[in-house]
């Protein structure tokens, strides 16, 4: 059975394909939506601290000797401890001034984190191994499926959604939300408001050092591989809704697979076929899929 | 921003003024890098263009002649390598351009280096036109090519019984060039081509292209492009299982530091063709050393290597001809042998192809190689007269 003249077989391994990279989207977009949504920071350091996180992976490896797992959790502690730093002492001042400003600090920050590390490793990238328990693959029929990109999804789809519940479900997010709202009255029920937003922005960080770490394995550890992925992510941002938790997931697994589509149908616009749908997006829902009108 | 002046090598005093200074326009020869120096290609030229270049500037024995050098980025656009360009030779009195990775941005700078009557040095970019329809009086392409990347890899693997090919081509002027070159040498020997995809460049997922090439169920998958696209389609094909289910890769653009980003774990056994490697005589392995040191570690690339040869020959014509005018620089450029210790003796065409022996080498496994850059085995040298597309097949209009 063909559909347009692609074979079924094949289509769902393209699908399945999609989807792998929109698990990529949605883990950095949702870092980005909640540094948005919560601190109205539009943080473009977030490629950066996504690479500093695969490059963590890579020291603790060949210098320290220590695995992937531990990475999986140690490079977000590690990278999300300095976005803190970064935010108590450099964002934090900018916070009565327009967005504008901290999208200019983090931009800067952003190259010049790139031109460091750029600077030491070059470009070519550096290897960095598949874990032991998740090599070699299964033959699902339709495709060959590497038991790390089955790995990729279910973590991604477990770290959105339990980041999704924390932040709409849990008292710990009405904390958030509220103090998003009003600062001043949270503050007044003897909530430390200032603690709050720093720790949220190192968990936005960590998000991003988290999937730097899920990346390592697939791609090359490279410093440029943050700005490659960065402005895609933007727009998946955009698209979903600035600031919206649940549309910065959903977009990013349904763009995905849309982009893996591309990928057959007409692999050349494949690097567009994002921004012409944010295009299309903000011409009828200005505020995003799924965002509200501020 | 993407501007910098970023040594001046004054090689000599000013004061031994020679005959020689008299043709050269204000005094000074002024050589200007420009390649990608931030992104995926910039390990291949970029700052080790520029130190290749302060390199043979320092060795040539300039009896007088003051020579500068420059650099830019032109960040792999062709509208921002065009007007570093026009600004080069416009304002800033650079008499000729070397390198250029990135095919489109040569292709324009070399149309905009003959209307300026100035003269361009390609190291960097691959495809054939530049010496074939595109060709020009004020270009020479030095050290390599599509059409050669084609004929020595292609036809070793046809050879070999890889008769049936798919190719993952980077889809601008330098991948398409790289695949029509290559697919001509696959039909010639009587293979056949099953299929195409074409990526952006600079696409890093390439598991989709992948699954396209396993789907075909080609004995051989061209990668028809370069830098960190083949590294990734290289990692992600193994991910996949495509070398293991039977499927043969051909890297059709490899360099020294994609093979050292891979590891050799999995770049073990790649084959393709360069005009250059570190570890072939003494005076290679003794400019590697010198170069490493002034290049953080690195080892140099052909089309670093390549820099060094091509400023040596042009500063060598420019004391013979006593003229820095681009034209009749090239002119001379052509009329003169060519030698210097990394490419040999060698000639440059009447098209501007530059011609040197070719390698054809196999990447070693790990346990063959000694430590970091001991890397290839050359399997074949394809001498200087094979190498090279014939001057009547090219299509250029300097050929009569």
């Amino acid at each position: 059975m063909e559909i347009f003249g692609i074979p079924t077989q094949a289509l769902f391994g393209q699908l399945l394909i999609g989807l792998i990279n929109g698990s990529f989207y949605a883990l950095l977009s949702l870092g980005l939506a909640v540094i948005f949504g919560l601190l109205n920071i539009i943080n473009f350091t977030h490629g950066a601290q996504y690479m500093m996180g695969a490059f963590c992976a890579y020291f603790l490896l060949t210098k320290l000797g220590i695995g992937y797992w531990w990475a999986l959790a140690i490079a977000p502690l590690a990278v999300g401890t300095i976005g803190m730093v970064i935010e108590r002492l450099m964002l934090a001042r900018l916070y009565k001034l327009d967005h504008l400003y901290g999208l200019l600090l983090t931009f800067g920050l952003a190259l010049i984190i790139q031109g460091l590390f750029r600077n030491e490793y070059g470009t070519s990238g550096i290897p960095y191994a598949l874990p032991q328990e998740l090599s070699g693959g299964r033959n699902l029929g339709f495709m060959f499926l590497p038991n790390y990109r089955a790995w990729v999804i279910l973590a991604s789809i477990v770290v959105c959604l339990a980041t999704w519940f924390v932040i709409e479900k849990t008292r710990l997010g009405a904390y958030l939300r509220a103090a998003t709202e009003n600062p001043q009255l949270v503050q007044a029920f003897g909530i430390n408001v200032p603690r709050m937003i720093t720790l949220t922005y190192g968990f936005g960080v960590a998000l991003a050092a988290f999937a730097g770490v899920m990346a390592a394995p697939i791609y090359q550890v490279n410093p440029l591989m943050g700005a490659d992925l960065i402005i895609v992510v933007f727009a998946v941002v955009v698209i979903g809704g600035m600031g919206s938790i649940m549309g910065s997931i959903v977009t990013g697994f349904a763009l995905g697979l849309i982009e893996g589509l591309t990928k057959v149908f007409y692999p050349e616009a494949s690097n567009t076929v994002i921004f012409i749908i944010m295009a299309i997006v903000l011409m009828i829902k200005p505020a995003g899929l799924f965002g509200t009108q501020r | 921003m993407f501007f910098k002046p970023s040594c001046f090598a004054a090689v000599s005093l000013a004061f031994a003024a020679s005959l020689a200074q008299a043709q050269i326009s204000d005094g000074v020869v002024k050589i200007g890098v420009l390649s990608d120096m931030s992104s995926l290609y910039s390990d291949i030229g970029g700052g080790g263009s520029v130190v290749a270049a302060r390199m043979a500037i320092a060795d040539f024995p300039a009896k007088g002649m003051k020579v500068e050098l420059v650099s830019a980025d032109h960040l792999n656009k062709p509208d921002v390598g065009s007007s570093i360009a026009r600004q080069w030779y416009d304002v800033d009195k650079v008499d000729v351009i070397v390198d250029v990775p990135t095919s489109s941005i040569a292709l324009a700078i070399s149309q905009i280096t003959r209307e300026k009557g100035k003269a361009f040095l390609v190291s960097g970019a691959a495809t054939s036109d530049l010496t074939g329809k595109a060709c020009s009086p004020n270009t020479i392409h030095w050290t390599y090519d599509t059409w050669m990347l084609a004929n020595g890899t292609g036809n070793a693997i046809v050879k070999t019984g890889g008769d049936s090919w798919y190719f993952i081509t980077a889809d601008y002027a330098f991948g398409l060039a790289l695949e029509r070159d290559t697919e001509a040498v696959v039909l010639k020997h009587g293979g056949k081509v099953l299929g195409k995809v074409r990526h952006p460049l600079n696409a890093q997922d390439f598991s989709s292209f992948l699954l396209q090439a396993q789907a075909s169920k080609a004995k051989i998958i061209g990668l028809a492009n370069a830098g960190g696209d083949t590294t990734n389609s290289i990692k992600q094909a193994a991910e996949f299982g495509i070398v293991k289910g039977g499927q043969s890769l051909a890297g059709m653009l490899v360099f020294l530091s994609d093979i050292h980003g891979l590891g050799l774990d999995k770049a073990q056994g790649l084959i393709f063709t360069e005009t250059f490697y570190w570890d072939l005589n003494d005076q290679t392995r003794a400019f590697a050393k010198r170069f490493a040191a002034a290049n953080s570690g690195k080892y140099p690339t052909m089309v670093q290597a390549g820099v060094y040869s091509a400023i040596t020959h042009y500063l060598k014509a420019v004391q013979a001809g006593k003229t820095d005018d681009g034209t009749k620089v090239i002119a001379k450029m052509k009329e003169l042998p060519t030698d210097d210790p990394l490419f040999g003796k060698g000639t440059v065409r009447a098209d501007g192809r530059k011609l040197h022996p070719a390698y054809l080498v196999e990447v070693k496994k790990p346990s063959e190689s000694k430590g970091p850059y001991d890397y290839y085995k050359i399997r074949a040298t394809i001498p200087a007269d094979q190498a090279f597309r014939p001057l009547n097949e090219g299509g250029c209009p300097l050929v009569k």
